[in-house]
Parts: C-alpha cells; structure tokens; sequence
C-alpha cells in the first residue's frame, strides 16, 4: 500500500501526509478561539470499500476516499461551521475564519475544554483493519455465502451479497492545546436472497458485522449463519398469510426488534430536541416514562459494536448512560453545546457523519436490560397477538411522540402458541406511552448483530440496539385483515 | 487549485475540467482499461439556520467528488475522491485496476453504445442563476427569520419552533468517457423551510413547509412558506387515534408523490432484473386503473431534477412509464437495459462508490379533472392522508404498511384530525384501485402529484 497506515501512529497520520502537526492546528483553533466562546476542528480521512456478489460472482468493486476538516466556532447558541475537502492548511484557515465570522460576538472568553486522556477506551482494536484484509479473502467469502445459500433451497433465485469494508480515521483539536485521534474500523456482511415459487416472490435479508477484523464473519461460522438465516426468513414469507390490523399484544422477540427503543424512546431522548423543548420526553426527567420493569441505556462503550466509539465526534469519552431505570427517566444523550445551555453532564453522545456536518446528539448502543422471565413463558402468556422476530426501519416523529417500524418478520400467536407467519405489517405507538405497557420482560438480553445505520437531519452513523424478548400490552398492527 | 473555478471574474465554469477528466482517462487507459468514464461535481453549498428569530447555525462547504469506472478485459470497478491533486488520482486509478482484478464483468457490462450518445438535449433547461453567487449571508438570515416569524405571527397555538433554514447550492457536473463523450453543465438551487411546533392543552404538533427552485426570483415568499407551515401544524392539534376499518383513502399531494416515488424504485432496471420488483414482466400491461399516467421528464425548464444527460453521458429524453393505467417503460440504465433486452432510457445515477445505479429527474403523475374538494366531498367515510411516515413497503411483493396522519372523511367533509394510525394494502392493488385524480399538480420537488383517491384500503387504529 502507497498509503501511511493510520493504524499504526493515528495521532501522527494527518502530520505525516498533510502537514497537519500538533503545533499548526493548535495555531489554527486557538486564532479561531479567541474570537468566540469554543473552537474546534474535526479532520477526517475514511476509505470505504464495497463488494458486490449477485448472479454467483462479485460484479461490483468499488472504494471511495473521503478526506477534510470541518471547523466549528460557536457563541451562546451560535454555531458557525465551515468545512473544506482539502486538507492544506490554508484552506483550513480559510475555513475557521469563516466559521468565527459566522459565530462571532463580543463577551464572554473561550470556555476551558475538558482535559483528556487521549482515548479512554480501546474498543476496537484488530490484528488487521477489515480495510486490509486480502480481497481475494473477501471475494471468496461472498462466493461461499452465495454457494450455501443456493444449496439450502431449491426455490432461491437470487442471491446478493455484500461485503463493506471501512476505516475512519479522525483527528480533533480544540482551543486549549488538547488534541485526540481514532481510527474507527467498521465492516458489515449482508445477505438478501430471491426465492420464488408458483409466480411468488418473496425477499430475505439477512447481515451482521461491527468494529471488527475480517475474521469475525469465519469466526463462529457467522457467514453461513447470515445466509441460512436470509433463506429462512425468505421461506417463512412464502406462506405468510395476511397480517391483522388493529391494536394487539404484541411480543418482540430478543435482539434487532430493540429499535422499538430507538425509536419510541431513543431519539426524544437525545438533548438537541428537549433543549427545543419540541420533544414529547422535554420537562420529564425523574418522571415514570415506563413500567417498572424497564431499564433502558444507551452504551458506546460495548467493545467491537457497530455503534460504539472509544470518543465520540467531539472528543469526549463514550460512557454508559441510564436514559430510563426502573421506568423513570433519568437521562438525556448530550453533545457539548446541548449539554453547556442545558447544564447537564456531557455523555459521550456528540456525533457526526462526517468532517461535512457538525455533530449533534445521537445515540451509540440502545437497549434494554434483561429481566427475570423465560421467553417461552412470556409467549405462552398470550392469548392472541403478534410476535415480531425482525423489522425493516423505523422512524418517529419526535413532537407528538408517535414512532413507526415495519416487521419483516412476524407470526400470529394463539393460544399461547406461535402459528402462522404473516406478511410485513408496519407497527405505529406513541414514545411516552409505549414502554408503560409492557407487562414481560425476558431474561434473554441480546445484541443485534450489526447492522443499523440511524437517519437525522440528513446524517447518517451506525448504531446498535439490543431487547431482551417482551410483551407489550396493546401496539397497533397495520396489517389488512380487518 | 482544488475549489470550483466559476468564482473568477470571467464567471464561468472551470474551463479546465475536461481536461482534467482526459487526463484521467489516459492514465486509465495506461494501467489497462478497455473502456473508462469519469464523472465530477464540484459544489459550493451553504445553510443558514434560524430558531425563535436566532441564527443558530451556518455552514458553509466546498466539495468536489470525482468518481471513475473502468472496465478492463475480464473485470470492472469504480471509485471515487475528493482529493483531485495529481498524486490522489494517480491512486485512484490505482486502486481501480486493483479492485477490477476482482470484480468480473458479463456480456452486458460497459459503456454505452456510441449510437446512443448524442449532442446535449435540444433545449435551454435554464438551470443555473447567476443570483446564486451574488447573495449575500445576511438576506439569507433575513429570508429564514422571516419565514419563521410569519409562522409564529400566523396563529397564537403556535408557540416554539424548530427552526428555519435557507440552503442555496452551486454546482457543476463534468463527465467523459473513453467512448468520446464530454459534457458539463451548471446547477444552482435554492430552498427555504420552516418546521414551526404548535401547542394545545399540553399537547404538542410540529409540520413544516418548503419552497426549492432552481431561480432564486422562483422561491415562493418567506410570508407564504411560514403561513403555510403554521396552518399545518395547527390543523394537527386534537388529533385521536382513528378506528380499524376498511374505506376510500384519499392522499394529498404530498403523500401522493411519495405513492409515485414508491412505483420509480418497482419501474428502475437494477429491482426488475434483480428480481425485487413486483413489477417483473408487467410492461406492456394494465397495471393501474386508466386514471394512471405516470410520467419521468428530464427536460423541464427549470426542474430540479433536470439535466442534459444522465450519468453515463445518455442525452435526456422524456419517458412515459405508465401511460392510462399500461406500463410502458422501465427506469434503465445502460447495463439493465442490456439485461432486459431493452434500450436505455438514460436514467443512470452515480453512485456514492463511483458505481451506476438508476434515479428519476422529475417524475409526476398526470392531473385528472377532478377539484381537490370534489374528491374528499365524494367520499362518505374515509380517510385524508397528510403525511406518510416509516419504511413498510415491500417492492418484491408490492406489499404496503405505513404510518399515517390526516383527517378523518365524514360526509364529504374533513373532520377531526387522526394520528397513529397505519393505512395498508398492496400497490399492485392501489394502483388499479385509484379512482379519481385531482386537477391540483403542482411541482414543488423532484417528484409531484395531485390529489389521489384511491378506492378501499385498511386503515388500522383502536
């Protein structure tokens, strides 16, 4: 490779290829800074790469570089951001000027930055970046992922398969001297599979990765797991019978359904909005949000998770954050600027797409803790309702509180037994009146396997969530039969 | 010199892109490509945001994005910078060659046939206003605050705000190919939005309202926009949770378009030879009720989706996909069109990676005769639908379940508001099932449709 790796010294990749040493970006954010009342530039360089396998062979190759700073001034409220994708420090300056210009006003003096211990964890640490990994490595995984998953059903028709493979590498310096780097390895493999029968067609995706090597997906035979799994669910769509419409009980099971706290809970939580005061959660800290037998937390600190940062966007250390103990709410995700006007303690929760936004709270890992119940017994307390094993997305409307996700797969229980698999049906609640009615909770805490990417305002960043099997008292299912 | 080059005094574009595009393709060339295009935005952008009169935010970027794809004797790949300097495009096309030696190419991989490539579109779009680059900040703040403030003048329920926020873009768009083709062009938008929270009884409602043009003089005003947001907002308070029952679903313009955007991702070649649309094999046929004409046009003066070629150097020509309920024309780009048997109709999209995927430029279903409140007036219990929210659509099966908000129909007349609710069926269906089209088309986005009333689907609430 041509390139410096970044893993090896990240603190001194940016000085080594761009010139951008300690000394000149502390020159570079203290002018800024003593203009307004915070400073800092975050420089990033990432380099994605994708593998396509559809129809038996990889027809699709391809590798993205992202490279650039953005520089962010802010007074009171006041944020002036300036980016650039060139990495000379003249444009730099170019662009921190610009940034004090649009943030500037006379008072108050720079605030002093938090001092840290550069990178408090080390979440993330691999013998070899997925980036780096052989491709013929690669190419041969996606080979056998289609050759199993082809075995596995004679109705499979098409398999596509992807493997990305990225590595972030980023640096933040603020006005007091105190500079940060990370490099950020992230990988994820997806399966979908076509299976057709009579005319029908049906589609089963199913993926997983995190901060982890290349490896990860031989290890514990994930790979074949993944593509069994989209099979399965294909199948399992084949002979789904129209989903009921209404408001039922509703059991999720463990794991990926968490998004239901991502959704309903999660992102009214976060501090941007409730500093607003437009969120449906805005004045209700040390209020009951949920039943009793809810504990909710948001952790970026989860070694190797898709959502977990050893610092996030702004420098500040990842931690575990109880949001909601024993169904009270105790706690907002805070970036710095939410976490100085609301006068709340910073968590680790300041995140951004990329050098091309500035950060704004998001979650990390979200999800609830187990509890004491037997899964098996908490099906076999329903007499009639949904049990929703995966989901597509999900999205909520932070104002009112009312959140969607769509179930991709899910089956009618009966009489304290699971029956017949249903069509997608998108599920709709309300955030501060969901998590009260759940009535079960299962001691089967489990993880997703990594694969969320989560949308605000236009950024996207991964993040994980995790359940534990419950049941909810009354969701409403939108299916068609009335 | 990394910035776009049309802030000089001439004011022109950067008259050296092509060449820098050529030169590309020669080093690509010379590590061993059969064929290469190469692709390159260089945008300008900036964003102001304003909260309760405030300005909360401004951004401010440059970009460029170079993107190239080879095709070698056995394989393909693509990749993308934004880093034009000698050195990073030296490892661009590095990289590609490399990543090629892994990717295999099929009988229908490659650039465009020379036969298909053609002068720029034959008239003046008209998209690119030299006011872009003359406005200043301040009337930006200006336009935002006063957007804002006719939102919270509007009505004395509406009480916070998330904001407001004007956004203006410049861009120029740059692509060759080995095949011999070279193009460029010009774009600027504008966009103000404002998303105003209204309060009753504790209880809190937020919408917002938009104008996008590609001529800053087309921007509705300020006033307009914050009126507009205020009142949809407004008209969300008190707002039950509707009963389940089966009834006519009436859409409005907004929701109808993005019934329209779920019909393009069925209709675009990489879903139909993929496997994933429910639309497989249907062209040809009845797939809608004869109400339905669903058109793609690239060549709308002004569009914000327009634009003289696609991204593989295709001029733009307009595409009827449905036309009175028969499909007509798939979305194609060159290599799906191959697959397909059928000829592209330049709707190729760059990817983030450099690669081809397929998108639509302006995309419209056709006006009807009907007046908006002839249509709620014909139904005697139904549903208006306001806004659409989640991801239920199943594109394989046609399969469609999503969140909705609105009004409640009764007698011809909207009623009280509704929330938390889902409105379901299967788009194979609801396209059969439309059953009035409004007159009221506006274009407002890149996608746009009238009023829709579609026959029966299951509205799920209590």
């Amino acid at each position: 490779m041509a390139t410096t790796s970044p893993t090896a010294r990240p603190e001194g990749f940016f000085a080594d290829r761009f010139g951008l040493t300690p000394a000149r970006l502390e020159a570079l954010v203290g002018s800024a800074a003593r203009r307004v009342d915070y400073a800092d530039v975050f420089i990033e360089y990432q380099v994605a790469e994708e593998l396509v396998l559809e129809d038996g062979v990889v027809k699709r190759a391809s590798r993205s570089i992202t490279q650039g700073g953005g520089i962010r001034a802010q007074s009171g409220v006041r944020t002036g951001y300036a980016y650039t994708d060139d990495l000379d420090l003249g444009h730099l300056e170019t662009a921190a000027r610009q940034a004090c210009t649009i943030a500037e006003h006379p008072g108050e003096s720079a605030v002093v930055a938090v001092h840290t211990t550069p990178r408090p964890h080390d979440l993330y640490r691999v013998p070899e970046t997925p980036l780096d990994a052989a491709l013929d490595a690669k190419v041969g995984l996606l080979r056998r992922v289609d050759r199993l998953a082809r075995s596995r059903d004679p109705r499979v028709r098409q398999v596509i398969a992807t493997l990305a493979s990225e590595e972030q590498t980023v640096l933040i310096a603020t006005a007091t001297g105190w500079q940060l780097a990370d490099v950020r390895p992230l990988t994820r493999l997806n399966v979908t599979v076509i299976v057709e029968e009579g005319g029908q067609r049906e589609i089963g995706t199913f993926g997983g990765g995190g901060r982890v090597a290349f490896d990860f997906f031989l290890q514990e035979e994930r790979w074949s797991r993944f593509a069994r799994e989209a099979v399965r669910q294909a199948i399992v769509k084949l002979g789904a019978v129209p989903a009921p419409a209404g408001t039922m009980t509703v059991v999720l099971a463990p794991g990926w359904p968490g998004i239901l706290l991502h959704e309903a809970v999660g992102h009214g939580l976060e501090g941007d909005f409730n500093r607003k005061g437009v969120s449906a959660f805005t004045g209700r800290l040390g209020e009951r949000v949920a039943s009793e037998l809810v504990t909710v937390v948001d952790d970026g600190t989860v070694p190797g998770r898709r959502g977990s940062l050893n610092v996030d966007d702004e420098g500040t250390p990842t931690s575990r954050t109880v949001l909601i103990e024993n169904g009270v709410l105790t706690g907002y995700m805070q970036d710095r600027l939410n976490s100085r006007l609301l006068g709340m303690p910073l968590t680790g929760n300041g995140r951004r797409e990329s050098f091309q936004h500035p950060p704004m709270p998001r979650m990390t890992n979200t999800f609830m803790l187990a509890g004491q119940e037997a899964p098996e017994d908490i099906v076999r307390s329903v007499a009639r309702g949904l049990y929703a094993v995966s989901f597509g997305g999900g999205q909520v409307d932070i104002t009112n509180g009312k959140f969607v996700f769509s179930a991709s797969e899910a089956y009618l229980i009966e009489g304290g037994r699971i029956t017949a698999p249903v069509k997608g049906a998108t599920l709709i609640g309300s955030g501060p009146d969901v998590l009260t009615r759940v009535s079960r909770v299962g001691h089967d805490l489990r993880l997703d396997e990594g694969i969320g990417t989560c949308g605000k305002d236009g950024q996207s960043v991964p993040v994980g969530v995790g359940l534990p099997t419950i049941r909810v008292d009354g969701i409403t299912v939108g299916g068609t039969e009335v | 010199m990394a910035a776009p080059g049309w802030n000089g005094a001439a004011g022109g574009p950067d008259a050296d892109v092509l060449e820098r595009l050529d030169d590309l393709l020669r080093r690509a060339d010379a590590a061993g490509a059969v064929e290469a295009d190469t692709f390159l935005v260089q945008e300008e952008l900036q964003t102001v945001q304003v909260r309760l009169g405030t300005v909360e935010s401004l951004k401010h970027a440059r970009e460029n994005r170079c993107s190239l794809r080879i095709f070698t004797a056995t394989g393909s790949a693509s990749a993308t910078t934004s880093d034009l300097s000698p050195g990073a495009l030296a490892r661009l096309v590095d990289e590609t060659v490399r990543l090629a030696r892994v990717a295999e190419r099929d009988e229908h991989s490659g650039l465009p046939d020379p036969g298909t490539l053609g002068a720029a579109a034959p008239v003046e779009l008209d998209l690119w206003d030299d006011a872009a680059a003359k406005l200043p900040p301040e009337t930006k703040i200006e336009w935002a605050r006063r957007a804002e403030a006719a939102a919270l003048e509007a009505d004395p329920r509406v009480r916070n705000s998330e904001g407001a926020e004007f956004y203006d873009r410049r861009a120029q768009v740059a692509y060759a190919s080995s095949g011999g083709f070279r193009g460029r062009f010009r774009v600027s938008s504008f966009a103000l939005s404002v998303t105003p929270v209204a309060v009753d009884d504790g209880h809190m409602e937020r919408d917002y309202w938009y104008t996008s043009a590609r001529h800053l003089a087309d921007l509705e005003s300020p006033e307009a926009v914050g009126r507009e947001a205020a009142r949809r907002a407004v008209r969300r308070l008190g707002a039950r949770k509707g009963r389940t029952t089966e009834v006519p679903v009436v859409f409005d313009p907004e929701t109808a378009a993005s019934l329209v955007r779920s019909l393009a991702v069925a209709v675009s070649g990489p879903s139909l030879y993929r496997g994933t649309s429910f639309l497989i094999g249907q062209r040809e046929r009845r797939v809608g009720s004869d109400l339905v004409t669903i058109v793609d046009d690239p060549l709308m003066v002004r569009g914000l989706g327009s634009r003289p070629f696609d991204g593989e150097g295709i001029p733009s020509r307009r595409t009827v996909v449905v036309d009175r309920g028969m499909l007509r024309n798939y979305l194609l780009d060159t290599y799906s069109a191959r697959r397909l048997g059928l000829e592209a109709t330049g709707h190729a999209a760059r990817e983030d990676g450099g690669g081809i995927t397929v998108g639509y430029t302006n995309l419209y279903l056709e006006p009807g005769s009907w007046a908006p409140e002839d249509i709620v007036g014909s139904v005697d219990r139904g549903l208006y639908v306001t806004e659409l929210i989640g991801f239920g659509v199943n594109f394989t099966t046609g399969d469609y379940s999503r969140g909705a908000v609105g009004f409640w129909i009764e007698e011809g007349e909207l009623t009280y508001p509704v929330e938390e609710i889902t409105v379901a069926g299967n788009l194979r269906q609801m396209l059969q099932d439309v059953e009035m089209v409004g007159r009221d088309l506006a274009f407002r986005d890149q996608t746009a449709a009238p009023t829709v009333k579609i026959a029966r689907m299951t509205v799920a609430g209590q």
